[in-house]
């Protein structure tokens, strides 16, 4: 699980790997927000928090679909598949991997760009918490979503189609606790929840992801 | 290497797309030897290798193969192009957990290519560097689908000496879907007789691929 672990953070490094293209993603829609809602400070930081939320959430759908889908294009998914790792494990280093090369840059750059958006002091902090929480499900979910659409024709479309749905729990409780959080009101309740989604779908979806991939691969 | 037992199919039938292909197959490749599989384009010879390889499960009949000691070299070498020639083989020893012994990249005439990356290959580099996957994975059962394809004639006599020298001779298995002699001393296994009657699918449904 290491090696395939290590070897996807080399790729997405390495030349033609688009890490980094979910971060630029990232930015410019943050940057978008204030031209398109107005200049108006206000608004901006009561909507700041779930707008950033909504942008992470997009964010990482941009580099889902490459997933599984290199590894099916040169041949080496049978190949890893015949490998001692089993699916599951497969599937559980891909999410990894995704995270610490999407989800993880995302929530480090959230509180930066939450300037653009004129958040106020405490806000910065359950931003980061919440998405810190929250992005491992993204991640998760998406490989899962990744595994289902693996070998189809545009099957980045079909992804995004299947994934955002299953999205909208984490993007309601990780946007509500911010939002509570920056708003100074008891955060605790959605906070949970939210972690709850993260630890639900880190125990559970490794093993739907094995066994579609494994359908998906005969 | 261990596998004492060897590989042993029987009445294996096996199916592409819920249609069954090849029907009735039994045999049984003991260790050190070598099946060379025949048969024209849409016999069903990758069909079968994927079944051997456990990537599809068998229409009917059973395979029979010591647990982890199958490995599969497709049409593609899953060769990652940012990576290169050496990171590219460290990685499938490291994925099967095994040490990574430079001397493969001789074997396969890789060593003055080794810092190269991948993507930079020709075809038959590539293929070369896909072969030597198989020495670095330290698998008993190499299921080969056309492991000669874009090889020069050099390299497919390189392959073949290795196949003879290194694996057969170390107690390994190989069966090999080709149409190039390979100069190996093993059986060849027509699938022509095999070939089963597309309509025995009908008592089962094509959704059998979900059960």
């Amino acid at each position: 699980m290491k090696a395939l672990l290590l070897r996807d953070l080399r790729l997405a490094v390495r030349a033609g790997g688009g890490f980094g293209l979910s971060l630029a993603f990232f930015l410019i829609v943050i940057v978008l927000i204030p031209f398109g809602v107005g200049p108006e400070s206000a608004i901006l930081a009561r909507i700041g928090p779930g707008i950033l939320w909504v942008a992470a959430l997009l964010a990482t759908l941009l580099s889902l679909d490459r997933q599984f889908a290199l590894d099916h294009e040169d041949g080496a998914l049978p190949l890893i598949a015949t490998s001692p790792l089993p699916l599951e494990g497969v599937a559980l280093a891909k999410a990894l991997a995704h995270w610490l090369t999407t989800g993880l840059p995302l929530t480090l750059a959230a509180a930066p760009l939450g300037v653009l958006l004129n958040l106020q002091g405490p806000a910065y902090g359950w931003l980061v918490l919440t998405l810190a929480l929250g992005t491992p499900a993204l991640s998760v979910i998406g490989t899962f979503g990744a595994a289902l659409t693996v070998g189809l024709r545009r099957g980045g479309l079909l992804l995004s189609l299947l994934v955002l749905p299953l999205y909208v729990p984490t993007l309601i409780f990780g946007a509500e606790a911010a939002r509570r959080g920056a708003e100074g009101l008891a955060a605790t309740t959605p906070l949970l929840m939210l972690s709850g989604i993260t630890a639900g779908s880190l125990a559970l979806l490794p093993f739907a992801a094995g066994a579609v991939l494994r359908i998906n691969l005969r | 290497m261990t596998g004492r037992t060897g590989l042993r199919v029987e009445g294996l039938a096996v199916a592409r797309g819920g249609v069954p292909v090849l029907t009735g197959l039994s045999f049984a490749v003991a260790p050190g030897e070598a099946l060379i599989l025949r048969g024209p384009n849409g016999a069903g010879k990758t069909t079968l290798l994927r079944v051997l390889a456990g990537l599809a499960p068998p229409f009917a009949g059973r395979v029979e193969a010591p647990p982890e000691s199958v490995a599969f070299a497709s049409h593609a070498d899953g060769i990652k192009a940012a990576l290169t020639v050496t990171e590219n083989l460290r990685f499938w020893a490291d994925l099967y957990g095994r040490g990574f012994d430079a001397a493969i990249l001789d074997d396969f005439d890789l060593r003055s290519l080794r810092d190269r990356p991948a993507g930079t290959l020709s075809a038959g580099q590539s293929r070369r560097l896909g072969l030597a996957r198989l020495g670095v994975i330290g698998r008993t059962i190499l299921l080969l689908d056309e492991p000669t394809v874009s090889l020069d004639v050099a390299s497919v006599a390189r392959f073949a000496d290795w196949l003879r020298d290194r694996h057969l001779a170390a107690g390994g298995i190989a069966v090999i879907a080709t149409h190039v002699p390979l100069g190996l001393d093993s059986p060849v296994l027509d699938l022509g007789p095999f070939r089963a009657d597309p309509r025995a699918a009908a008592h089962q449904g094509t959704d059998a691929a979900f059960l």
